[in-house]
């Protein structure tokens, strides 16, 4: 069964296609979603929420996507227990929507930087990491200007406990709180990371490590849907 | 409405024009660059304006987690 998956479209997203792309050769049946579409569709397994400079980035990185049409539906479906994957942009997004906790800043060292980063999987036991070893460290290249993730050191340390900082640099990569690549909510249902897993499913892009976080997510929407089927 | 990177706060921007402005010779020991949002409101009673710019910062002008926030009310013409 090839599990549907939702990518949402805002104005300015710039990684629709490649995240569809992706996710259609890991086995899952992409669907874009435009940002005004108040209802998500029907039967879906997961919700991606691409890269890209939603709204130009105006005011803060994803403030104001978050009050679009197609977010309220995510909101929901993900307050159902969907799964969420924010990449990039989509990190943003979800940390101003609150439904991921902390902030990304601009980057410490005030660069765009657009290379190859190594990135360690801390926790394999939720849906998005389920391919991947705990310890594994995984290249996924980033570009981003504004990827530095913070948190007060009190809600960090909380995170930390419960385990949900899921991907970490293994290498200094824009200035983040404990070098947090990849948060996810307490629930484990929703994930956000700066890492391009999409552009990194196949050798010839110069890895194929993001095809074990992008195929966990399309096994856990299989999973999903055939449990509710 | 002023919105500044909170005291305390790693402020790459700030960093960097203070790191220019030393450059150009001026004693700077720090600088933090924040924003100014100017916003005009039909509102006639002072507090109701304060509480309503209240609310905008809390739903979008401002994110708590990283921001500090001072309003100012000055009287339309």
């Amino acid at each position: 069964m090839r599990p549907r998956v939702a990518v949402v479209a805002f104005p300015g997203s710039n990684d629709v296609e490649d995240a569809a792309l992706a996710l259609e050769l890991l086995g899952a049946e992409s669907t874009v979603v435009w940002h005004g579409d108040a209802a998500l569709p029907e039967g879906l397994g997961a919700v991606v929420l691409p890269g890209g400079f939603s709204y130009g980035d105006y005011l803060r990185c994803g403030a104001i996507a978050r009050f679009s049409p197609a977010m309220n539906a995510v909101r929901r479906f993900a307050d159902e227990g969907g799964l969420v994957l924010g990449i990039c942009n989509g990190f943003q997004i979800l940390c101003e929507a609150g439904l991921l906790p902390g902030i990304l800043r601009p980057n410490r060292q005030l660069e765009f930087v657009c290379r190859d980063v190594r990135v360690r999987v801390e926790h394999s036991a939720i849906p998005f990491t389920s391919r991947c070893e705990e310890g594994e460290e995984l290249t996924i290249p980033v570009k981003h200007g504004e990827g530095s993730w913070y948190a007060p050191d009190d809600a960090l340390a909380e995170l930390e406990e419960r385990g949900q900082v899921v991907l970490r640099y293994a290498e200094d990569c824009n200035g983040s709180v404990a070098d947090v690549a990849g948060v996810a909510n307490e629930q484990g249902n929703v994930l956000g990371l700066m890492p391009h897993p999409e552009h990194a499913v196949n050798p010839l892009l110069g890895s194929a490590d993001g095809a074990l976080i992008l195929g966990s997510l399309v096994d856990a929407a299989r999973d999903r849907l055939s449990v509710s089927a | 409405m002023l919105v500044r990177p909170k005291e305390g706060l790693l402020d790459p921007q700030g960093q960097a024009v203070q790191g220019s402005l030393r450059k150009l010779g001026f004693g700077v020991t720090e600088a933090r660059v924040g924003r100014v949002v100017d916003l005009e409101l039909a509102a006639s009673d002072p507090a109701e304006a304060r509480a309503e710019v209240e609310r905008m910062c809390a739903e979008l002008l401002a994110n708590p987690l990283i921001e500090s926030v001072e309003i100012e009310l000055v009287e339309a013409e």
